[in-house]
């Protein structure tokens, strides 16, 4: 631990100046820091362990749920037309909250008002599943948070949080994803953090997960204390990572390291 | 417990074309080496045989360890020649098997 905390201190050192936020035509999705075998794992659909949790989305995406005893496809129709372009545009506004939430968070909103169905626990399989497949409707798509009078604060307190440094190791995540990307932290390249590809099939756990997922393994890391899922700080933090990779191409389901 | 597998094979082919076939299966595949947050290590599940038939005929066979990451991807090559069916089967270490089918027309 005392070995990382010097390596981390050393590279923040030779980080001179704050770099501030990343110009936008330098910006770099982490497909670009991958090895090429990582990436032909994710571009060729019939190797991408994702694609598993992606057909296991559609099946449930026609499934019957809840008190109305209703599927998504009974109100939204075809996936690949209805949902075309959706999972680019999240974390989205949610009127009936006052507040953005995340596809999985609007997932579990819709099966409440229009199923009258339990909620899906995050980071269960079923609801990975759901949203890996509605997240695959926009591969290839350009990602279109928008900043609006209604979004604005969230993705604000998301930048304030950004750049917070915090925890044992007293760490922003800019210190790392703005101001040295493409340098090494402990032998693996450091990426810009473009959640380009969620939810994402991680080596590392030898499944699918979440965005929430990876930024409570980096909150881990930094030895911070992970908000919990759902937590409104973990949407923010969402919606301002989206909107800083605003126009870069959804990669959905990607594989990582 | 076996999940889904994926497969993808050519519909069509020439007789005596070379023709690659991927699989994928969902699988965890766990190790039996790793230990739980009860701090009991988590059972060994893994599947351990693969078999692909051509129509009844034995065209490639693996048998899996521990060491082979969840999801396990399995590519070979077979030579087509003949129409019919590409049978291929997972059987975990509970002797639980998973069968799914390709059809292929050789002209």
């Amino acid at each position: 631990m005392k070995r990382a905390a010097a390596a981390i201190a050393a590279l923040l050192a030779a980080g001179s100046a704050i770099a501030g936020e990343i110009p936008l035509d330098q910006r770099h999705s982490d497909s670009d820091f991958i090895s090429a075998d990582t990436r032909a794992m994710q571009t060729d659909d019939s190797q991408n362990p994702a694609m598993l949790a992606v057909l296991d989305g559609e099946t449930l995406w026609n499934t019957k749920a809840g008190e109305t005893n209703k599927s998504c496809a009974d109100c939204h129709g075809d996936a690949a037309v209805a949902m075309k372009g959706v999972a680019a545009r999240y974390p989205s506004y949610a009127p009936e909250l006052g507040r953005p939430v995340d596809l999985e968070q609007q997932i579990n909103l819709s099966r409440a008002t229009d199923q009258k169905a339990p909620p899906l626990p995050f980071e269960s399989k079923e609801l990975l599943a759901l949203t890996a497949y509605i997240a695959h409707q926009s591969r290839g798509m350009p990602i279109a948070v928008e900043e609006t009078a209604q979004t604005r604060p969230s993705i604000e307190a998301g930048r304030a949080l950004f750049e917070r440094r915090q925890g044992q190791l007293d760490l922003s995540c800019a210190q790392c994803h703005d101001d040295n990307w493409g340098k090494k932290l402990a032998g693996n390249p450091i990426p810009q953090a473009h959640p380009t590809g969620y939810p994402i099939y991680r080596l590392e756990w030898q499944e699918v997960g979440s965005l929430q997922r990876r930024l409570r393994g980096c909150m881990s890391a930094i030895r911070a204390e992970p908000y919990d899922y759902g937590a409104p700080e973990m949407v923010d933090l969402e919606i301002y990572l989206m909107w800083r990779a605003r126009g870069m191409t959804v990669e959905a389901p990607a594989v990582r390291p | 417990m076996i999940g889904r597998a994926l497969i993808h094979a050519p519909a069509t082919a020439k007789r005596g074309d070379i023709m690659e076939i991927k699989t994928l299966v969902s699988h965890v595949m766990e190790s039996g080496y790793r230990i739980g947050v009860t701090g009991q290590p988590i059972p060994r599940d893994i599947i351990e045989d693969f078999v692909c038939t051509y129509n009844g005929e034995e065209v490639f066979r693996a048998k899996l360890y521990p060491a082979i990451a969840a999801n396990p991807f399995i590519s070979f090559f077979t030579v087509a020649t003949e129409s019919g069916t590409l049978t291929f089967s997972w059987t975990d270490q509970h002797g639980a098997t998973r069968v799914q089918t390709a059809a292929i027309t050789v002209e």
